[in-house]
Order: structure tokens, then sequence, then C-alpha cells
């Protein structure tokens, strides 16, 4: 378990980090937290020539409100923002989902936008960025684009980054007024990836779940006016067509189990709060 | 044993055994500064080991090339099982058998994991550069993995030499088993599958090896635990004196659990290699390689058939076990079967008993010894079997348990298969546990429960603990004649020394290889007790040296051998001090050597505490002027004691065997409950009492019995190294073999019950190490089956199994469609999967495409190159993967069956660095009135890294790569073909990130 040769460099700024991504393109690797990356170099399942470390690119880290969005860059780690003052008002949803992230050691490396690109179909961040409508914000020495959840999120670690961008940081939408957010996640261990994690939000007559840990990437379902009693039977339908697989934790009915019945209860838990203002 | 009394007048108060004691080794450990083999400094000229693995179960080896390994700069030797066959004999079992192994893979590969070739270089950097640049070519054959399978005529055998992959059937008979069963009022049968599993150690393998020029043998510093026996078995491989072997170990071991034992083929290896490279080798194994390929308990299938009466006595008992061993033998491996064949009753009277013993082959890691060593496997099956017969008679388990269990008066008791079942109050035991562990309020508890409709269980489970093995007991697998042949097999040897020096103080020296449990300390107590010293004045040192210490083939730590055996020797060495030092003592005092005492650090006449010597002084006139030492006495004090047990006998003609010296018991009961909608089985109450007779440091035994709790915790609920049915491996990381960690693991209650000292051990100490390993998993699964009313409980108790024994019907989706049909997967290869796709082109124009080569390199996902090698047979390079995971494969494709222009089957195989896949697949082409419908299935086996450390990922992967492929295909034909919405908006977006628009 000892990663092949690569030359590694430590950048300054995020402009540092465009030139050598131009350069090297799809044979060079950014490394921030590098939680998922380190194991993969040492197991020899990512090659890279050269890594691109940007832990100290200063102008990459924060986390900075701007009008309905919070974004968040590339250095910030999964613990800066759990430890963010305005995380609870502004994103409630997180706030319930970042202690299902790994281990508060991994939190404290593992960045956000790593997390993101990473595109473990079973993340939370990634579940969360989807239900949110969110966006990574994606750079490379020419310009610069934002490409919502739905389209940067493509399958097993899969995104649409292309090789010489870099993910200079993402973009969650701040609670909306009367929203009612929640998240569950079933692992077999605290800090395993998640067999099945689903991540809710509730607005008026709208229902809207994200469901990770099933499909090849977290997928979404709105509902409008969705009945008491029809609940059940869309979340099943959602379970089926999720098309999830059996892998030796869970089998692929499991997985369809645990969407039926956490689906449900994280349904209920929407409901309840309904009538609940955000806090102020 | 003595020739006089030692004083026993002593207030227990004042003797330091039977006190918790803080450890001696914790603060060298706390602080970092503990020596493991990794800390040890090694000569600069020192190489790195790496070995190459197999990514097969099961394969033929056609050819090994590794001239561009040896061309790499900072690479110094390679060895492959060639060089084993020629320098080295077989490393050998207990018995006679076919099987010829070598620890490197010689002509086939038989386990995922199956080292090939090991590279000596510079660092471990270069020597893994090394191993990719080996190239291997395999003739991949099927795998066997099922150990009752593995027996049937049509499966592939293993070892071409075996008649069968069962390379040794006993049959067992004690008393008369046919007429209990033939009479018995009832009889009844359960059939269990104790899963693979093992208790990973902090630190794994580690070896030095150095070949010594002027003994022309071997050097060898690593953490091997023992048994020494073993030491014979490596030096009989090297052709080489066995004192030419000289094995080290260091001071600290990071745990071991008994996997440390099966190191010693890998130690081999490395002196070969290191006799090649002419340089020390060190090898440190990493987390993967010990996870796959370094030792596993043996997984069982029993069929256990009770007989028993109307009043629930059990009057017979039928095992046939179906032990799997993976895929060699390894010395003393099938011993896990073997040590607890004595006690197959348990602690119940049953007196007439059947034993089939298969020891079964298949294409795993092979197993060595795991912490509970053939006890868990065993009283699963029989705890079981005793729950489901009180079921049967609507009577409560726990009064069956009692009417068959062995009474007080009955001790010694020898069991029917031959254990020598030493002390115990086994209903006094459990009277206390239950008390003190509150049974009444759990039964209450469960009452409360089901009224409310809850899944709410109580289980309960007893165990008979063996400890110190019989270094015999092994032979108990050959027949009769075989062990008259061979000679006898009996005891266990264990060494401690005990020297007193120049100025008092006292060293001690033994052979119980701690791998953490705290010898040191307890060690220090038995001899301060004995000298009447304090026991800071007591230094013992356990690193070992086979060249320089006393020992004998069972030294090592394992069997719960250290409370009986090394306890022993410490204090029958110490004893032989004391008897030195009262002589001498004696002359100073003018009293007889009877009348000495020894106490507070001064040796002292009976009665007159006034004329007493100094501890040191009687130490220093030993050294300083043997002139004054009694006639015919050896000068200086150094005393070593080889200690075993009489009672420790051959297995006699009829096969009965005394397999253990002491016997303690432990006996567990819980309550848990079953959440109806996850399968989430939760403890609600745990209470586990083990008597092991004289406590020689409570704190020590109660961090044994923790230790064992959360490993057996880990058994019951996570553990299991997973296998596909052609034999690809699974569980790689600890991501995929799942231990519990401090969130997981609920407190329990732990019970002191009444201790019932051993007579055959000079302190009346018992092992304590194994308890719940033995009972947890038994206790939890009663529990669970008493929970849920379900028979066929097989552990790991994940969720998603429980969920379904309780809940077995699902909704369907609304709109039924054929797609939802297909998805549940278990029993098929690592990726597979089937659809239909529509192309806006005539078959004949697909078909075309399909079939040209240049066209099908633009549509293959990161196809580099293509080309014709026959008719309809096609090689090629690519790119393979998802996202950064990603790794150049070398594939040849062959097409059969054609059927122009409607279908043909697809076979092929890739091989890269990231793994070696094998899959096949067909398509068929049906002309519809827009064009082609086309549909295709595929199954891919892979194996290697990819297999064991990404399974959860695989599957989602390869549709990513097929969608890919299928998109192009319907481009090429000039058109995008009519699709799922869903998979139409990914497909755009993989068209984009592949640049393919």
């Amino acid at each position: 378990m000892k990663p092949p040769k690569f030359d590694y460099i430590r950048v300054e700024n995020s402009e540092e980090a465009l030139d050598l991504l131009s350069e090297y393109g799809d044979d060079a690797k950014i490394i921030a937290g590098g939680q998922s990356l380190m194991p993969m170099l040492n197991m020899r399942l990512v090659r890279p020539q050269v890594l691109i470390d940007i832990t100290n690119a200063q102008d990459l880290y924060g986390i900075t409100q701007t009008g309905d969005a919070i974004e968040i860059g590339a250095t910030t780690t999964q613990a800066d923002l759990g430890n963010w003052k305005g995380l609870a008002l502004n994103l409630p949803l997180l706030a319930t989902a970042i202690p299902s992230i790994g281990h508060f050691q991994t939190r404290n490396r593992g960045t956000v936008c790593g997390s993101l690109c990473h595109a473990d179909p079973s993340s939370e961040l990634p579940t969360c960025l989807m239900l949110l409508d969110g966006e990574v914000e994606l750079k490379n020495k020419k310009s610069t684009r934002k490409v919502k959840a739905d389209d940067f999120l493509i399958g097993v670690l899969t995104t649409a980054k292309h090789a010489d961008e870099l993910a200079v940081k993402a973009v969650y939408p701040a609670a909306q007024d009367g929203a009612n957010y929640a998240f569950t996640e079933f692992h077999h261990r605290h800090g395993d990836f998640a067999v099945v994690g689903i991540a809710g939000m509730a607005l008026n007559d709208k229902i809207k779940i994200a469901v990770g840990g099933v499909a090849d990437r977290p997928e979404v379902r709105e509902w409008q006016s969705l009945a008491d009693d029809d609940i059940d039977d869309a979340l099943n339908d959602f379970a089926w067509e999720l098309k999830g697989n059996d892998d030796i934790h869970a089998t692929a009915k499991y997985r369809r189990e645990l969407v039926r019945h956490l689906g449900r209860k994280l349904i209920n838990n929407l409901m309840s709060q309904k009538n609940h203002e955000l806090p102020q | 044993m003595t020739d006089f009394a030692i004083p026993v007048e002593q207030d227990d108060e004042e003797k330091y055994v039977g006190r918790r004691m803080l450890r001696v080794e914790d603060s060298a450990l706390l602080k970092g500064q503990g020596q493991f083999v990794d800390d040890t400094p090694v000569k600069k000229n020192t190489l790195q080991a790496a070995f190459l693995r197999s990514p097969h179960a099961h394969a033929e080896i056609i050819s090994i090339n590794y001239e561009k390994a040896m061309e790499l700069p900072g690479v110094f030797a390679v060895i492959t099982g060639e060089d084993m066959a020629r320098e080295t004999d077989p490393l050998i079992v207990g018995f006679e058998n076919p099987i010829d192994y070598y620890g490197l893979a010689v002509d086939k590969v038989r386990h995922v994991g199956d080292p090939v070739a090991v590279v000596a270089a510079s660092n471990r950097y270069v020597a893994e550069d090394a191993l990719d640049l080996i190239e291997v070519e395999y003739n991949v054959l099927p795998a066997t993995i099922d150990p009752v399978k593995a027996g049937l005529p049509d499966a592939p055998l293993i070892h071409p030499k075996a008649d069968s992959n069962c390379v040794s059937k006993r049959h067992f008979v004690h008393g008369n088993p046919q007429e209990a069963f033939n009479n018995a009022d009832n009889t009844t049968k359960i059939k269990v599958r104790y899963p693979r599993n093992s208790i990973t150690p902090m630190e794994t393998y580690a070896i030095v090896a150095e070949y010594v020029e002027s003994t022309k043998g071997f050097d060898v510093l690593s953490n091997f635990q023992g048994p020494f026996s073993v030491h014979t078995v490596m030096a009989l491989a090297l052709r080489i004196r066995t004192a030419a072997l000289r094995h080290r170990s260091p001071e600290n071991s990071g745990g071991s659990f008994g996997s440390k034992l099966v190191i010693f083929p890998h130690i081999v290896v490395l002196c070969v290699l290191a006799r090649k490279a002419k340089r020390p080798i060190k090898w440190i194994e990493d987390r993967l390689e010990h996870l796959s390929a370094a030792s596993v308990a043996p997984n069982r299938v029993t069929e256990v058939e009770a007989a028993y009466t109307d009043d629930g006595m059990v009057t017979g008992l039928r095992l046939t076990h179906w032990d799997d061993h993976g895929a060699y033998l390894r010395a003393p491996m099938p011993a896990p079967i073997y040590r607890m064949h004595g006690v197959s009753t348990n602690g119940y009277t049953i007196r007439n008993l059947e034993v089939t013993n298969h020891i079964m082959i298949t294409n795993k890691c092979p197993t060595g010894a795991v912490r509970g060593f053939g006890g868990p496997q065993l009283y699963f099956g029989v705890e079981r079997i005793m729950q489901k017969i009180a079921t049967e008679l609507g009577i409560d388990p726990l009064e069956l348990m009692r009417r068959n269990l062995i009474t007080a008066d009955q001790f010694p008791y020898k069991a029917i298969a031959g254990a020598l079942l030493d002390s115990g109050d086994y209903h006094k035991t459990i009277d206390e546990t239950i008390d003190e562990g509150g049974l009444s309020d759990l039964l209450k508890c469960r009452d409360d429960a089901r009224k409310q409709g809850r899944m709410y269980g109580i289980g309960y489970a007893s165990c008979v603990e063996p400890s110190q093995s019989n270094m015999g007991y092994i032979s108990t697998l050959k027949t009769g004649k075989e062990r008259e042949r061979a000679g006898p097999k009996d005891g266990a040897v264990a060494s401690v020394t005990v020297s007193v020096d120049a100025l008092g103080s006292v060293n001690v020296v033994g052979d119980s290889v701690p791998q953490g449990q705290g010898h040191r300390t307890a060690l220090a107590q038995i001899v301060a007790d004995q000298l009447g010293i304090d026991p800071e004045n007591v230094v013992v040192a356990l690193d070992t040296d086979t060249a320089k210490d006393g020992w004998s083939i069972a030294a090592g730590n394992y069997s719960c051998r250290f409370s009986p055996a090394s306890a022993s020797a410490a204090d029958l060495a110490a004893e032989k001090v004391r008897l030195k030092m009262a002589r001498i003592a004696a002359t100073m005092l003018n009293v007889s050597a009877e009348e000495i005492e020894f106490s507070d650090n001064k040796i002292f006449a009976r009665g007159n505490i006034e004329n007493s010597v100094p501890f040191y002084r009687v130490g220093g006139i030993a050294h300083w002027s043997p002139g004054s030492l009694p006639d015919g006495m050896d000068p200086a004090i150094r005393e070593t004691a080889m200690w075993s047990a009489p009672e420790l006998t051959p297995t006699t003609a009829n096969d009965e065997i005394n397999t253990s010296l002491a016997y303690g018991f432990g006996f567990d009961f819980c309550g848990v409950e079953v959440d109806p909608n996850t399968g989430v089985v939760k403890i609600d109450k745990y209470v586990s009492a083990h008597d092991c007779g004289t406590i020689l440091n409570p704190g020590l035994a109660e961090g044994q019995i923790r230790g064992s709790w959360c490993a057996a915790y880990g058994a019951t609920f996570l553990e299991e190294f997973k296998y596909d049915d052609d034999g690809t491996f699974r569980s790689g990381t600890f991501a995929e073999y799942t231990v519990p960690t401090a969130t997981e693991l609920p407190d329990f209650t732990i019970v002191h019950p009444t201790p019932n000292p051993s007579p055959y051990t000079r302190l009346g100490a018992k092992g304590i190490a194994e308890g719940n390993q033995y009972s947890t998993p038994a206790c939890v699964g009663n529990a669970v089956a008493d929970a849920i009313g379900y028979e066929d409980i097989e552990l790991p108790l994940n969720p998603s199994k429980v969920l379904n024994w309780i809940k077995n019907s699902e909704t369907r989706p609304s709109k039924e469609t054929q797609e939802f049909m297909s998805f549940d997967t278990q029993d098929k290869p690592a990726i597979f999967g089937s659809g239909e796709f529509e192309i806006k082109a005539t078959p004949t124009k697909v078909w075309e495409l399909l079939l040209n080569p240049s066209k099908l390199a633009d549509m293959v996902p990161g196809c580099e190159s293509l080309d014709i090698v026959d008719e309809n047979k096609f090689s090629g390079i690519a790119m393979l993967g998802a996202g950064p995971v990603k790794g150049r494969f070398i594939a040849s494709i062959e097409l059969r069956d054609l059927e122009k222009p409607s279908k043909a089957k697809i076979i092929g195989s890739a091989e890269g660095p990231l793994g070696s896949s094998r899959g096949s697949g067909s398509f068929e082409l049906t002309e519809t009135p827009s064009g082609t419908s086309l549909k295709y299935c595929y199954e891919v086996a892979l194996s290697g890294t990819i297999a064991a450390v990404g399974g959860r990922l695989l599957r989602g992967a390869a549709r990513q790569l097929i969608n890919i492929f299928l998109r192009s295909l319907a481009r090429q034909a000039g058109d995008m073909g009519r699709v799922d919405p869903i998979i139409k908006v990914l497909w755009f977006k993989l068209k984009r990130m592949v640049g393919l628009n």
C-alpha cells in the first residue's frame, strides 16, 4: 500500500492551481483533505502524475453568505462548515447531516468540495446539494461556470468537472422561509458509508426528498399535494425506480425497505414540523 | 514436589497474586515507547519486501516473467514458487496429506491474495513498483468456496495430488450413540453455519530475516506468537538444523488474537529471499494483505442432532462438521476442531456422542488460530440445539440447561470424548449470575415488551472454557494405528527462568510471548509472592531468543496457556530459587532451611523476625562468595522451570483425548429487541460470568473479558470475510470488513462468580481470555431466535439478513415492468446487467458496426487500440474505470455462435493493475418498425484489489461504461435511439464529459 511515483506541488493560490491544471489536465489530481484520495493513491487505484495540494491556497478558503446562498470555498473542511455559526439558521439540513459524515477526525480534514467532487453515491454532502438544488462553481484558466448539482453529479465517482477545472466553491441555497428540512441515514456503524441516506424538505404543499446510497448518484423526487394515504405508495415506487444493488452490506431489497421506512419517518418528521417557524 | 513445606500462614491480602495491580507494561505503551518489530533498528543494508498476490481464486500459473522488475533500479532479488519448491521442502502439518505447501504458489494459485512472487528492493515503494512489472499469465479455473459443496464429485479439485477437497475425514463414536438415538423419546436436528471471521490486530505481521553464513542458517526477528513446535516446521522446510534457525521476538506485539501463529510460512519465504538477495529483508504486512491473506478462523457447517427424553435429558448428540480451511493447511491446522473434541458435549452430561469431521479445502484464505479456536463454531451449534429442545418440550431453556449440566459433586468429570473437567460448580455459577445480573427483571421486561407487540427475546448460553492445550490433541485426527507409528504426543511444557543478581534484583525470563495481555505484571506478582519481595524488585523480560532462552515446543501464547502454564512455571522456578536461598540463609542464620521464611524483602527464621538477613544479601553471597555456600551448591542463583502436567495424556485407542489441562466455565444471558422495520438487533442487557479458578490479577482478567466481549460482539453482529461464489474476495479494507468500535459496543454486566480453582495448576488458575468468543454468539443467537421465532439463525446479524427472516413479502411497484424483475442479485458475479435499447438503423447496419474493429474502437469508452487477431477474435487496450479510478486493461474478446445479423455471444477477459476480469454476454438484434431493438445481457467477474475494496460501486461503474458504449453505438448507427428520459439526460452529460460531442 504505497503509491507509485508522482510529483507533489503545493500551491499558494488558486491561480497557480489553475495553471498546473491547464498544463497537466487529466494527469493531475487536486488534493485538499485527502480523505478519499490518499487511500486510493496508496492502493494504486488512482495514479496521477502530479498531485496539486491546494490546502495553502487562502483564496479558496471560507464560508460566505451571498444573497440566498452559502458559498463554501474549496479548502473549507466539513468541520469548518459544521462549526460555522450561521449553519443552523441558514442550512438546517446540513446541520443535521454533517454529524453523519465519517468521523470528526475525517471531518477535520475532509473538505466540502472534495466530497462533492469525489461523488460517492452514498455521501451526505452531494445528497444535500441535490435536494437543495445547489451548484458547484468550476473554474479553469479562462472561464468560470456554475453547474447545478443535477448536472454536476453524473454517476459513480463521476462529475461534470473537466480535467482542467477546479471546483472553487460549493453553493448551497439557504433555507427558504416556511420550509422544513430533515436528514436521516442508515449505516451499520457510525461513520460508515450510508446504506441509505435521505435528505428531505417540505414547503407549502410540496415534499421533496433526495436519496443517497442506492442509485449511482443521489436521486431526487418531488411531490405536490401528496395525500397522506398516498405517501407509502409514492415512496415504494421511488424505491423501485432507484434500482439499487446488492452488495456485501445490504441487499437491493433491504435498500428499498429503508427508502420506504426511513422515507416515511422522514416525511412524518417534516410534516410534524410544518407549522413551526424557522428560528430567527 | 518440595523438600519442605512452603509456609501458607500468610494472610491472603499480603499476597500480590489476586490483587488488582497496575500493569508494568502500560507506561511505555501509553507514551509511545513500546518496542515492536518495526521499532527495532535493522542493519543499514536491509531491504524491504513486497508480495505479488493472486487476483484469482483459482488459476494455473502458465508463466511468470520478472525480467522487467529486475531491471528496475533498487530491485535486488525476486523469488517465485519455483525457487521455493527447489530450495525448500513443503511445510508439514500434523498428519500426512497430499498438499504441498511452500508459502509461495507453485503451479497454481488457490485463493485471492495467494502470494505468487516476492520482491526485495531498496524500499517498499520501489518493491511495489516492481510488482507492477511482473507479468504473470494465468489460466483461470472454476473455484469452490462452500465447504459442503467443495466435497461433491463435480467440485473443482484444488490440490491435484489429493483425491478430494476433503483432505481428512474422521468418524468418532463415544458411548453408544446409535442406541441412544434408537431408544430416544425424541430426536431433533438443526443445521448451523458459522461464518468466516478473524480478530484483526492493530499491528500486522512483521518480519526481518537474514541469512547467517557462519551457521548456514537464519536469524529472524518477527512477531510470531508460537507455538514453537512450528519452529521445527520452519527449520525442516528450510533444510537446516533447528538450532541454526534463530528466532527472536521483540518485547511488544500489537495484539494477535491467534493470527500471528501462521506468520511462519512468510518467515520461510523471506529467509529464502534473504539468502538470494544476500541482505537482511524486512517486511511489514499491510492491511490489504492482512485482510485478504493472513489468517482467519475456519467457517464451519455443522449438522447437530440430539436425542432427548420427555423430561429434557439429552441422551445423545451427533455432530457432523464441515470445517472450511481455505486453500492450504498450515500447521497446526486443522487444530481448532480437534482442540475442542474432548469437550464436544460442552458442560453437559451427555454420554453418547458421534462426531464426524470433514476437513475441507476451498478457494479462500487459509486458516489459522483465532481467539476461541474452534469453540465458537462448536458451541453455537450445541447451545442452539439445547434451546431448540427446550422450545420443543415447552420448558424454560435455562431449566433444560440446568438439568443437563454436570453437577458440582461430579468433578473431576471425565467427559465422554475424553476431557477431564477439573473443577467447577456450574449450577452455583448460574445461580449467582442470574441473581446478581437481574434475570427476573429482564424476564419482566420481555413480558412487558411482548404485551406491546414488540419483538423481544432472551437468550442463554453456557460454555466450558478450555485452557492450556495438550500438545497431543491434534493426533486425535490420526487413526489409532497411525498414532502408534508416530509415537506418543502429550503434555505442554512451559518455561520460566528466575535469577537473583548480586544486588538482589530479580530477573524473570519466560516463553509466554505476550501480545498485550500484561504477562509481565502477573509474573512479577507470582515471583514476588514466592520470594517475599516487592514486585517492583522483579524485572520480567518476555522478548524471546530461541538461541538463548529456555523453551520447548509448546512455548508461545495461545489457547489460554498463560494462567495455567506460564504462571505454574513461574511459581515453580521461583520456588526453586526460594529453596536455594533458604539453604543459603539457613547457614547464615544458624537455623535449618525448613525454618526459613521470606517476607518484606527479608529472609528470617520462623518465629524470630530479629534473626533475619536482607534478601539482597543472600543474593550477593551466591555471586560474590561461592566458597561460603553450602557444600555441593552451585554458585549464583538462576533456576529454570520446565513445567507440564501429568493430566495431559495422549489420545487413547478409543480416540478419547483430554484436550486441555484446565476448564473454566462461562454463563451468559441477555435480552435483545429486534426492530421489525429495519431488522436491527439491539442488545438491551447482557450479563456475563466466568469462573476461571484463581484470578491472578482481577484487572487483567477483566481486561480479557472485555476484550473477548468486543471481539465476540464483532463476530455476532458485524464481521465476516465475504466471497462471491466464484471466489472473488470482497472484504479488502476496514470499510468492508467491519469491526466494532467503541461507538457500537454496548456496555455489559460482568458477574464474578465464586471461583473453583483448578487442582491441576500450581496456583489454581485457568484461562479466561476466550470466554465470550464461546458464549456470546450463541447467547445472542438464542435471544434472537426467542424474539422472532426463527430457527435458522446465521451470524453475523446483518440487519438486511435479519429483516428477511421476519418479513419476506414486499410491496411491488405500482407500475410493474420487466426491468424490476432482475434486481435481486444474490449469487451473481460482481457485475451483471441486461437491457433493451432501440437504434434507428437496420439490424444489418448495427451488425456491421459491432463487428468492425475500427468502428468498435470509437465506441468502446477509453479504447486506445483494437485489433483483429483471428476470425471473430479481437484484442485491445482500453482505459476503463469510474472517475479518477482508472486503469489500462489489456482485453481479449471473442464472438461466438454468430447468427448474422441477429445474435451473437461475447466472451472476453481483461487484465490490468486494478484487477482482472472475465465476462460473457450476448446480444440480439430484432428488426422493429423504427429500426432495431438491441437486447443485451452481460456478466462480468472482476477480481483483485478493485473487487476487494470497491464492491459497493462496481455495478454502477459498469453500467456507466455500458451506457456510454450503447449511446456511441446509436450515434454511429445514425440516431440517438429512443431512451428512458432519465438515461437521456445522463447520456448528454456523459457525452460531454468524455468529449464525444
